[in-house]
């Protein structure tokens, strides 16, 4: 029997991901999206290192619309990253494997990532507006 | 490297419709993934209407029933029809199950019945399990001692000793597993999977066997254990309500533990 020409069965058009599939993808996407946003970072500090204009026009990037949106997906990023980071170090260590038990921390860890940003640009404005 | 969508070859194009018959009131649509290794052609979607009344309860009766009386040249496999052949695993509505297990009321709208994923079809529902056999067979899934057996009697165990392969010796090979994990998708050819794994384990874990680190330094392998990223896919289908992605990880903390003992 010749088998060489034997058609692939469909894999990703026709699975049903579950939630923890989901949140898998999620992590890998946020990853590679935290380690641009490093870049990011050290652009801000060359132009902070670099004086008064270039920092100022950094701000202004920033601080725009677009900036702010590239800074509240890159937090957005940064604590889904870390909160399923740490379900991680749970699941290393042996715990959490039950159905229920992964179901529930994937609900945690969603919540966890939204209301961390929230928080964290709740602060910010409320710090800019005092300041 | 992952390829995300299917070669030419593979792409499931519109099949035949079959009608529902005559007086039929209580009717299913079943959509079945169909493959003829003879046409040349492509696979396609064939769709059935089945009347509920005059078939039995579970989808691997649909399928019999399509067989019997729509279309003899469906080909599946099965065996026991109660779950513990692991023969009729497939893909049905977006997840890996036994067909005798599942039942057609659990389904909302049409059944849609597909091979197990990313794996090459031999014919219509039927895969190619050779890979999967021969990862088998290279995990060694026997006993391996030094020591000679006792001369007058078997190898004894103690209760718990042998609770400790309770939720592992369940296991039945039937793929389901091993075929809903996107990363044996992506890297079948070298990752071992969840079903070969929780067998790895298996053995790991049993009291008799004798050649643990024989065994954990075959698996301790970028590929054929640390491509698992506990997606939990396998663990989510399992039809016997197993938990591979623990098994995975008891093997990983095995690894972790020997090294800094």
């Amino acid at each position: 029997m010749s088998s060489n020409n034997r058609p692939l069965s469909p894999h990703l058009d026709v699975y049903r991901l579950p939630l923890s599939a989901l949140l898998s993808i999620v992590h890998r996407g946020t990853g590679a999206f935290l380690s641009i946003g490093s870049v990011v970072l050290v652009w801000w500090l060359m132009a902070l290192a670099g004086g008064e204009a270039s920092f100022t026009s950094a701000q202004s990037f920033l601080g725009s619309f677009f900036g702010r949106l590239i800074l509240l997906g890159w937090s957005f990023a940064l604590f889904f990253h870390l909160a399923n980071g740490i379900r991680h170090l749970v699941w290393d260590a042996g715990y959490g494997f039950e159905k229920e038990a992964v179901e529930k921390s994937s609900l945690v860890v969603i919540a966890a990532a939204v209301i961390l940003t929230l928080a964290v640009w709740l602060a910010a404005f409320i710090f800019a507006a005092g300041a | 490297m992952a390829e995300f969508t299917l070669p030419k070859n593979s792409v499931v194009q519109e099949g035949k419709t079959y009608p529902a018959p005559e007086g039929a009131t209580n009717v299913q649509e079943v959509h079945v993934y169909r493959w003829d290794p003879d046409s040349g052609e492509n696979p396609r979607l064939d769709k059935y209407t089945l009347d509920l009344d005059t078939c039995g309860p579970m989808v691997l009766d649909a399928i019999i029933k399509i067989k019997n009386e729509i279309d003899p040249t469906l080909t599946f496999r099965r065996s026991c029809r109660e779950g513990i052949c692991g023969s009729c695993s497939m893909n049905i509505n977006g997840r890996n199950t036994l067909a005798c297990t599942k039942d057609i009321s659990d389904i909302d709208g049409p059944i849609k019945i597909y091979p197990l994923p990313h794996m090459p079809v031999v014919k219509d529902i039927v895969p190619d399990l050779t890979h999967f056999y021969a990862q088998y067979a290279s995990i060694k899934p026997w006993i391996q001692s030094t020591t000679p057996p006792p001369p007058d009697k078997e190898r004894l165990q103690s209760k718990e000793d042998r609770a400790k392969l309770d939720g592992l010796y369940e296991c039945i090979l039937c793929a389901c597993c091993s075929t809903s994990c996107p990363s044996y998708w992506w890297n079948g050819d070298r990752y071992l999977g969840p079903a070969i794994l929780l067998q790895a384990y298996r053995w790991l874990a049993d009291s008799r066997d004798e050649n643990a680190g024989e065994r954990l330094d075959e698996l301790e392998d970028p590929f054929k254990l640390y491509r698992c990223h506990t997606i939990m896919n396998c663990t989510e289908t399992c039809p016997k309500g197993l938990n591979p992605a623990k098994a995975i990880a008891e093997i990983k903390k095995l690894l972790v533990e020997r090294k800094i003992a």
